[in-house]
């Protein structure tokens, strides 16, 4: 791990200015994926500004009768939160879909968001990869593809975003709140918040350095039965080959992401109004214009008979 | 003794670093953000927890993991370094009552905090009943990952009591139970290469089947 300095911040402004003023500064959290990340020198910040002290942490109603979700509640505090089972199922079952419990009692919400790739040749410092050295090339693309993207992906990088909870909350509409180093706040709707690679995949997100998560919202409930359909290699503790998170509603009309395919939780709101067709209706438009590999085209048929799964349990 | 001189070395490595640096952390806040490199280890900072009810003060290069300073700060060996990368579970204390990567966690961050090791649970006159349940039923063969498996099982066990719920549950406004479902779900982090989990699973349940 590279040398850097610490320090722990007291309140967001500090810390959005020293992050700010430093481009090779992070804030660090639960730090689960930072650290690792800094242990193989993928991450090199020179200096970390902890924000465990900022009082993000807790999870309140909002006067529209949604969620408003600190940035620092933890996976296991919000999948656990009664009001976030009872009426955000779909959260819950994503959570604890992934990592594990000694991980998800440690990562944020606001770091859960912003974990980077697992992208094999990211994570190997000896394989060209645009994410990690821009203009190095992506050894991805020819190379083992079968973990990665199928849609959104571009020619510099076909990498997914490797989430679960954010998964539930792009079917759930949330919205990311920041604030900058000049006290400027902003909401950015999840749908937003990732960015797919184009040209830039060294880019995960649209946060500008130095600007801080303080909270995730929740609109008011859905309703519906909540489901989070989670395919990969083991039966605990691995990440999604697919998973489909999804809200139905008694009527068959819904809402529907899909995890483990592209750079951001895929969602199509064209596909959603076709839940009422069927699964292979519902992917044949979520996922046009898909450009699989070779070695994971699977996902494609994977994705829709996921989906079958869900709905054939919510008519159950 | 090799084990000694080594502990030794890292703790003087740690002590030498150097205070060349300090001066890097002020960085002017109206300047365009530029990269500030630290050209050498930062200098060591102080940080106060309790570990297994003892407080405890050590000066740390930043860098130090939670792991790294119970272990060779602290010559706490009990819990042990896996993978480092919070993949295999060995590592696993409790913080503040609840599990957690030591290896993941940087020693610096936890001021304040009660960190419980496998030392903290039992000793070997006095074992805790997971100890003792997971010598019962052969809950392991090495021995390598069975401090993080018995911090781990004791953690999962009071999770499960708490409501904490998970990948397996049905209704998710139900309490869930220590059932063997359950506790395999729950104890997916902790790797057993040798292969032990039937009777990790049977301590578990004896435990968890004593406190009902």
């Amino acid at each position: 791990m590279r040398a850097f300095t610490y320090e722990r911040a007291r309140d967001a402004g500090a810390a959005a200015r020293a992050v700010a003023a430093n481009s090779a500064a992070k804030f660090i959290a639960g730090g689960t994926n930072l650290l690792d990340l800094m242990k193989i020198e993928v991450e090199t910040p020179t200096h970390l500004v902890d924000v465990q002290d900022l009082g993000f942490d807790k999870i309140e109603a909002t006067r529209d009768g949604g969620l408003r979700i600190g940035a620092l509640v933890t996976n296991t505090n919000l999948a656990a939160d009664e009001r976030v089972r009872r009426d955000y199922g779909v959260l819950t079952r994503a959570i604890v879909a992934g990592a594990s419990g000694q991980l998800r009692n440690k990562a944020s919400t606001a770091g859960n968001l912003l974990q980077r790739t697992r992208c094999p040749y990211f994570y190997d410092t000896n394989m060209a990869c645009n994410k990690r050295k821009p203009g190095s090339g992506c050894a991805a693309i020819g190379g083992y593809s079968r973990q990665l993207g199928v849609i959104g992906v571009s020619d510099s990088c076909i990498a997914t975003f490797p989430g679960d909870m954010a998964v539930a909350m792009r079917v759930l509409d949330a919205v990311v709140e920041t604030v900058d180093a000049t006290g400027q706040r902003r909401s950015i709707p999840i749908a937003n918040f990732h960015r797919l690679w184009g040209d830039k995949p060294e880019q995960d997100t649209v946060l500008k350095q130095g600007e801080l998560i303080t909270a995730v919202t929740l609109p008011k409930p859905l309703g519906g039965k909540h489901f989070y359909e989670k395919v990969r290699d083991r039966a605990s503790y691995a990440y999604a080959l697919v998973s489909v998170a999804a809200v139905i509603q008694p009527d068959g009309t819904g809402r529907v992401a899909f995890g483990g395919v592209a750079p951001r939780p895929w969602r199509v709101e064209a596909a959603d109004a076709l839940l009422p067709r069927g699964a292979a209706a519902v992917t044949a438009r979520a996922f046009q214009g898909a450009t699989p590999t070779k070695d994971n085209a699977f996902k494609l048929p994977l994705a829709t008979r996921a989906l079958a799964s869900v709905l054939a349990e919510a008519k159950a | 003794m090799p084990e000694t001189s080594e502990l030794e070395l890292s703790r003087r490595g740690v002590l030498t670093a150097g205070a060349a640096t300090a001066a890097l952390v002020a960085t002017p806040i109206s300047a365009a953000p530029m990269p500030v490199a630290p050209s050498a280890p930062a200098p060591a900072m102080p940080v106060r927890f309790k570990v297994n009810g003892e407080r405890r003060e050590l000066s740390l290069d930043p860098r130090t993991t939670l792991l790294d300073a119970l272990r060779e700060h602290l010559h706490l060996t009990g819990t042990k370094k896996g993978c480092d990368h919070g993949q295999c579970g060995a590592c696993t204390v409790m913080v503040d009552g609840v599990r957690i990567n030591s290896c993941l966690s940087l020693a610096v961050m936890h001021e304040g905090d009660e960190i419980t090791t496998i030392e903290g649970l039992g000793t070997p006159d006095k074992l805790h009943p997971m100890q003792a349940a997971f010598v019962k039923h052969d809950g392991y063969q090495c021995g390598y990952c069975t401090p993080g498996q018995i911090c781990s099982a004791v953690a999962v066990l009071d999770e499960i009591k708490r409501g904490v719920p998970s990948h397996v549950q049905g209704d998710l406004m139900t309490k869930p139970t220590a059932t063997n479902v359950e506790m395999r779900e729950r104890m997916s982090g902790n790797i057993c290469r040798c292969g032990a989990y039937s009777n990790i699973a049977e301590a578990m349940a004896e435990v968890a089947g004593a406190k009902a």
